[in-house]
Parts: C-alpha cells; sequence; structure tokens
C-alpha cells in the first residue's frame, strides 16, 4: 500500500510562552521545534502500516524551509521520501494549506500512482484550524473521518476507532481514504542512529506552492489570555504536611 | 429577518452542554445584530426520539426557528451527511452566521460544510463582535486556549465553533414563545455515506471517568517510575478519584493515553486536582485550567505548576504521597 502523512513544524513551547514583539507570532528564539503531536501519531502508524502490509510512505509538509528537520525526523523513524511545500514561515490560512496541498497530492499521485491512505493529525497544535484534512479530502473527494486512536486496514477498508465518554464509536470507511489521527493511537519510537544518519542523506523534493486568497480567519494580533494569579498556601514540607493536607481535604468536603 | 443559525447537539431531551454554550453565544450575537437565532438538529444517530423532543423545546433557549432534519440516510453517524444535511439549511436561507458547538461530530461537520462551499471557517471563538455585511472581529483560541488570536472572520456565511466552557450555558427561560419546527429532508449522496459509524465499543469496567471526576490525583515524570504510580492509584482508591497524567508519564509508556491530562489528551474540571511530580508544561496545564482547586505536590518550588496552584506541598512526592494515604487512613479510624 501507499501511505501519504501531512505533518507541521511547532514550536516546542514547554512551561511558557513569549510573543515577539510584532505581536503576531511566538517568540521562538530559545525554542526548539517539534512535529506537531497527534501528527508524530500519524507518521508512526503510517510506518506500522507499511511495516504491516509492504508499500511505500511518503511525508509532506508546508513550511518554512527549517521545516526540512521535521521531515528528516519522519525519515529517521521509516517513512521513506518527503516533499516540502517551502513558504516564508508566515501563518497560512487553512484554505489556502488545504489547497496548497491539494494540488501537490494531485501532482504526487500523476507521478507515481495513488495514495491508499493520507494520514493527517486532528489539529495542529499551534493554530489548532480542526480543518485541513476534512478539507483535503473533500477537494479529493475522498471519504474522511477525524478525531482516530485506533486503526485497522483490511481488505480495502479501514476500521477507525474514536474516543466518547461511552467507549469507542467504530467508523468504517474504504479506501482511498484521509484519517486524522490523535495522539494515543500509538507510542511512537525513537530514531536509531543509523536512521538518522540515513534520513540525513536522503533528498527533500522541495517546490514553492501558490497562496490562494479568500480563506480566513485573518490574524491581527496574538495575545496572552489574562491569568489569575492563584493565591498559593503552602501546607507545609515534605511528609510533615500530611496532616495539613488531610484538614484542607476535610475542610473543602473532599473527604 | 437575518438569522444566526447554531448547530444544536442534544442529550436526552435537551441541547447538550456545549450546544447551550454555543445557543447563548449565537444569541448574544443575534442581539448585536437585531437578528433571530434558528437551529438546525438533526435526528438521527444513536438518539433520534430525544433529538426531535429537544428541537420541541427550543423555544426556551432563544430560538425561533428549528429546521429540524431527518431521513433514512442520516440513522448512523456520517460525517459528510450530516455535513451535507447542515448545508442543505445553511442553503435555504440568508445566514450571518452558522455557530456549533466545538465537540468532535460538531467541529468535523463544519469543517465538512465549510470545505464543500467553499467558506472560511475559524474554531474554537472565544468572543465576536457581528456588524452585517462585514468582517467580523473575533477572538480564538491557540494552543488549546494558552494563546488568544484576535482575527477578522468574513463568509457567507461566517462559520465558526465556541470554545468549551468560556461562554456561559444558556439556562431554558420558562414561558419562552415556542420555536416553529420545519422538517427538512436532506440531500444525501451515496457518496456521503462512504465515511460512517458501524458500531459503539462500550467502554469495559467500573473506573471513574476522568472528565467527569470530582476529585483527580495526576503524576508526571516526577513520579520517577511506572511502579510509583501505585501510590498515586492507592490514594486515589481512598478519596473516590481518578488518576490522570502528564504527557510525559504516556510517552514514557508509564501509564495509557487515556488517563492523559492535557491538550493532546483529557479536559478535566473537578473540584480538586492533586498534581504529583508534575512541573506544569502548558501542554498539561490547558487540561487542568478548569480544576477548581490544585494541590501541587512537587520538590522545586520554581516549577511553573506553582503559579496555578491553590495549595502547596514542598517535598518529594514518594515520601508525601504515602504519608497523605496514611493519614487519611489514620483520621478514618482504618
Amino acid at each position: 500500500m501507499r501511505i501519504l502523512v501531512l505533518v507541521k513544524r511547532v514550536p516546542a513551547t514547554g512551561g511558557r510562552i513569549v510573543l515577539a514583539d510584532d505581536g503576531r507570532s511566538i517568540d521562538t528564539r530559545f525554542l526548539g521545534f517539534v512535529v506537531s503531536p497527534h501528527e508524530e501519531c500519524a507518521v508512526e502508524e503510517a510506518v506500522r502500516l507499511i511495516e504491516a502490509n509492504g508499500g511505500d510512505s511518503v511525508v509532506m509538509t508546508l513550511g518554512p524551509a527549517e521545516a526540512a528537520d521535521q521531515l528528516r525526523d519522519a525519515m529517521a523513524v521509516g517513512i521513506d521520501r518527503a516533499v516540502l511545500l517551502e513558504t516564508d514561515g508566515s501563518d497560512w490560512d487553512p484554505l489556502a494549506t488545504a489547497t496548497a496541498l491539494t494540488e501537490a497530492v494531485r501532482r504526487l499521485e500523476a507521478a507515481d500512482g495513488p495514495f491508499d491512505l493520507i494520514l493527517v493529525g486532528n489539529e495542529s497544535a499551534d493554530s489548532g484550524g480542526y480543518q485541513v484534512g476534512i478539507r483535503l479530502a473533500v477537494a479529493l473527494d475522498r471519504p474522511v473521518v477525524t478525531g482516530i486512536k485506533a486503526l485497522e486496514i483490511r481488505d480495502g477498508v479501514a476500521t477507525a476507532r474514536r474516543q466518547v465518554s461511552a467507549g469507542f464509536d467504530i467508523f468504517e470507511l474504504p479506501l482511498p481514504a484521509v484519517v486524522g489521527v490523535r495522539e494515543g493511537i500509538n507510542l511512537p519510537r525513537y530514531p536509531s542512529v543509523p536512521g538518522r544518519l540515513r534520513a540525513k542523506k536522503k533528498e527533500i523534493e522541495t517546490s514553492s506552492p501558490e497562496r490562494v486568497a479568500g480563506g480566513g480567519p485573518t490574524l491581527e494580533r496574538l495575545r496572552l489570555p489574562v491569568e489569575h494569579e492563584a493565591h498559593v498556601e503552602v501546607l507545609g514540607n515534605g511528609p510533615e504536611a500530611a496532616p495539613r493536607v488531610v484538614e484542607v481535604l476535610r475542610e473543602i468536603g473532599v473527604l | 429577518m437575518s438569522a444566526i443559525l447554531a448547530l444544536v447537539e442534544t442529550a436526552g431531551s435537551a441541547p447538550d452542554r456545549l450546544s447551550a454554550e454555543a445557543l447563548g453565544f449565537a444569541g448574544t450575537a443575534a442581539k448585536a445584530l437585531g437578528a433571530d437565532v434558528d437551529a438546525v438538529v438533526i435526528a438521527g444517530g444513536e438518539d433520534p426520539a430525544g433529538a426531535e423532543a429537544a428541537a420541541a423545546g427550543l423555544g426556551a433557549y432563544g430560538v425561533s426557528k428549528v429546521h429540524l432534519v431527518a431521513g433514512d440516510r442520516l440513522a448512523s453517524y456520517a460525517p459528510a451527511a450530516w455535513a451535507a444535511a447542515v448545508a442543505d439549511v445553511v442553503r435555504s436561507g440568508a445566514f450571518e452566521a452558522v455557530v456549533a458547538p466545538s465537540s468532535d461530530r460538531a467541529t468535523e461537520v463544519l469543517a465538512h460544510v465549510a470545505a464543500r462551499t467553499g467558506q472560511p471557517m475559524a474554531a474554537n471563538v472565544t468572543s465576536a463582535a457581528p456588524v452585517a455585511g462585514e468582517p467580523w472581529r473575533i477572538t480564538r483560541q491557540r494552543w488549546a486556549g494558552s494563546l488568544l488570536e484576535d482575527a477578522t472572520l468574513d463568509g457567507a456565511p461566517r462559520l465558526l465553533t465556541v470554545a468549551p466552557h468560556v461562554v456561559p450555558a444558556l439556562e431554558p427561560a420558562a414561558g419562552a414563545p415556542a420555536a416553529t419546527v420545519e422538517r427538512v429532508d436532506p440531500q444525501v449522496t451515496d457518496a456521503d455515506l462512504r465515511a460512517r459509524i458501524v458500531g459503539r465499543d462500550v467502554a469495559a469496567g467500573d473506573r471513574i471517568s476522568l472528565s467527569d471526576a470530582k476529585v483527580v490525583v495526576g503524576g508526571g515524570r516526577g513520579m520517577g517510575s511506572s511502579e510509583a504510580f501505585a501510590m498515586l492509584d492507592e490514594l486515589a482508591g481512598l478519596l473516590g478519584a481518578a488518576v490522570g497524567v502528564s504527557r510525559v508519564a504516556t510517552s514514557l509508556g508509564w501509564r495509557p493515553h487515556a488517563q492523559q491530562i492535557g491538550q493532546t489528551g483529557t479536559r478535566i474540571a473537578p473540584e480538586l486536582y492533586i498534581a504529583c511530580g508534575i512541573s506544569g508544561a502548558i501542554q498539561h496545564i490547558v487540561g487542568a485550567k478548569a480544576a477548581k482547586r490544585i494541590l501541587v505536590i512537587n520538590t522545586d518550588p520554581e516549577a511553573p505548576i506553582f503559579k496555578r496552584a491553590t495549595y502547596a506541598v514542598i517535598g518529594d512526592v514518594q515520601a508525601v504521597v504515602p504519608a497523605i494515604t496514611a493519614e487519611v487512613r489514620r483520621v478514618r479510624g482504618g
């Protein structure tokens, strides 16, 4: 089978977000970058499906030249090829992103044949638009389901599970299909040293996508939410604090 | 009169919590515009009778007209089919906006509507300044709410989902005029049914659900090992609490992902969250934002989680947690 995985490069924010001076982006001078978490699982899922069924896999991203690092991360754990749709790093709206990805999928499929499965993340960690995978699927006229935490492929049909409060909803969809996955579908592996070396030597197929206008929402400004600084009551140090903790549990009705 | 269309999901014979919040948002926007609130309800899926009953009662939520969609092809949830139904309703009127709750289903359905109609869509909107005929200034959440984006949103209609638990849920008003209910028979094609629900796996056991728990005991990297979580299980058992974990604890394989609290896991809203050996990465904190009180147990008083704490114990979880457990047992006379 042939699988395409779409990923996004996002900053690893850690304990606190700091905004850049322009107020329109995050100050990333002191941050590392990663593949957005749901998509890291999409990469792992693609590698496992190819290991089980044979075939080949491609990873693609739309982003700045530096996003080549995240494509190499994906190749280091077993994805065969990488495609970069290179931008100037500015914020593309979901419609522009999906349109560029759709064009690229058509181009890749015209050259090497159709993908049985396109895996995307449920939503990107940073902008959280919740729509690029669905726009792509609708443009390609393929069935799509999102929020998936378990996936099985058998006889050209994908069985996909989405967590609900009562358990799991079970979806079926015929291939070719698009599936939006969530973290928890698997536990991504760490790349091996030979994997990293192999990925480093691989070529990344780079092109400049066209940016369509007319989408939205249009970003004007980012700001940090006002946090009500909590008043912290220190109940004590070490195990000696236990009696005071239990008193508090009683006061607030937990015990 | 122009209208805002609210997408309403139901629980029993009433709008569910997130939909009641979306109805509140829609009502505020409609008031600013001097517009009506219409609702679209799909009588399909798990409880079509409940949905029909809820539709009949939406007048109490400020709705003037309900577009009640029903049909054989909506019997089980299929994202594209439900979107086709909503898109039919959207095309039937001149709506200023479609306002949906931020549930998995409603978000997915609205994204399909956006894709089918070529319109923009904004997810997790917290507020809007509606003006007829102009782009709306909106604020929406990024990073699951640790960052806010001021933006403009246009569209015919404008499509948005409402961020969870930011807008108060609308309470039904007694004596409000009943809404008119118009039945809609949607155009659903075979292609719209390609991805659909074929069944449900009901969760086994009687474990307390993390999202509904009144008390949550959480553990992170500071627990040190998967074995150390036994002490959290024990304390949680005594308190009738659910056990949750940080992302690190799942990615190290110490605990299953279903227990993860955070941006990529479960959002909790307990009376008390006891956070043990958790430093407080943004990814985790946004998942615990709705906790009423947080008790932090951590060796490092500089850890970011102390900024969110109501109560704190400075110390090693390995020593503090067993001491608390012993004290709980002692005061209970066990």
